[in-house]
């Protein structure tokens, strides 16, 4: 199984529609395919796939919750954790369910035995079925509870959902940035594609993401969309820090047109194909390059 | 009762921090004998998050009755109510001391309601 993740620094330079055409030309060349939808605050991806036969399943995290009857207001929860979820106020403990990150920490140190873990829903992860002609693939969408304020349990489930047997490619479709919920998302992918504009906004994000990347451990490819708007120095600091560019999508009006009716390039654009079919060719051998390598 | 004020320095002729969480330091002071000692919060205002908790916590155990302060999120308010906390706004561009003595004047209006959202991380 192939795990490539699409990610970006900056938001809005294209990641969605790099995934979801390179998950539509992946399954008419015969791949099986299954999209992962991990932008789970704003999930987007089906609104240009249109999945359908959708079930849900809800994503649940555990919380702390305390017996007051056996607590003695010693602090020792309040101490251990670390993003001040619980705290104690006199001899009452206080817990703050939207900053618990559900480590477990208090309800094990406790030596009272006062808390125990409820579960909490705080997301959805959707999967479904999206046509192709001759051919279907999966999609896999987080969606987070809007109100919710931890993103990464819907995006663990979504990369545990991208695990199941019957796929060949898995394809991850990151959110913007370079905070939790994207580490989240590109882990354990063979290669991450970082899609950019040849913007300064767009090469100081593309540089965040790089560092991120390789941090990680992983290696990163560069997708360019845009291109020909900006200048040439997003190119040149590819080709100094070694990242080979997959894909140049050009600025092109007739891009945008499709993208805002919810068209795919593929579909509406034919021509492009090529170019998806071609970044293809180089992900699939820039991830082989890495296995050869001693 | 003391009072905490949250300031932008360790001192009583510091200016208000507007911030409650993240306040640099807490004026704790005796309203009537006008004594004060200083608390840093620096280390918890770089916190990823629950500053607000932490800081609501920390002047709790001052055994404070009332904050001085400019804005503090739920979390915050939530800890302060269950300590039976009051919160008082203080405006800005003013002094500890000058607060202190617009309080002891009544002259502060009292936050029943967190003042603005939380800020998650």
């Amino acid at each position: 199984m192939l795990r490539i993740a699409v990610a970006s620094g900056k938001g809005g330079t294209g990641k969605t529609t790099l995934a979801v055409n390179l998950a539509a030309l992946l399954a008419d060349q015969g791949h099986g395919v299954r999209l992962l939808d991990a932008d789970v605050e704003e999930p987007d991806c089906h609104l240009f796939l249109h999945p359908h036969d959708e079930s849900s399943a809800p994503v649940d995290v555990l919380i702390p919750v305390v017996d007051d009857a056996r607590c003695t207001a010693c602090r020792v929860c309040a101490d251990v954790c670390a993003f001040n979820a619980i705290t104690v106020i006199g001899s009452s403990v206080l817990v703050f369910p939207e900053l618990c990150h559900s480590c477990g920490a208090c309800p094990l140190l406790c030596p009272e035995s006062a808390l125990h873990e409820e579960s909490r829903t705080t997301g959805q992860v959707r999967r479904g079925t999206v046509d192709r002609p001759g051919a279907s693939f999966e999609l896999v969408t987080g969606v987070l509870t809007v109100g919710e304020a931890k993103p990464v349990p819907v995006t663990k489930a979504v990369r545990a959902a991208g695990e199941r047997e019957g796929a060949d490619v898995v394809l991850v479709d990151a959110p913007p940035g370079t905070s939790c919920p994207v580490i989240e998302s590109v882990r354990g992918a063979d290669l991450v594609v970082l899609v950019t504009e040849p913007t300064p906004f767009g090469l100081n994000d593309l540089r965040l993401a790089v560092e991120m990347v390789r941090a990680l451990g992983l290696r990163a490819v560069v997708a360019i969309n845009r291109a020909g708007v900006g200048d040439d120095r997003t190119l040149r600091y590819c080709e100094e820090e070694g990242l080979e560019v997959v894909l140049e999508l050009p600025d092109d009006r007739r891009i945008a047109e499709a993208y805002s009716r919810g068209e795919l390039l593929v579909d509406a654009l034919p021509e492009l194909r090529q170019l998806f079919e071609s970044m293809w060719r180089r992900i699939v051998n820039a991830v082989t390059a890495q296995e050869v390598r001693p | 009762m003391k009072v905490a004020i949250t300031t932008q320095d360790n001192d009583i002729d510091a200016l208000v921090d507007p911030r409650f969480g993240r306040a640099a330091w807490f004026i704790i002071v005796d309203p009537e004998s006008e004594e004060w000692t200083a608390v840093d919060n620096r280390a918890n205002a770089d916190a990823g998050g629950g500053a607000g908790v932490q800081a609501g916590t920390i002047v709790a155990d001052q055994g404070v009755g009332a904050v001085i302060t400019g804005n503090v999120g739920p979390n915050a308010h939530r800890t302060l109510a269950a300590a039976g906390v009051s919160v008082y706004q203080a405006g800005n561009g003013v002094t500890a001391r000058e607060a202190l003595r617009r309080y002891k004047a009544q002259e502060l209006p009292v936050v029943t309601t967190p003042t603005v959202a939380g800020h998650w991380s």
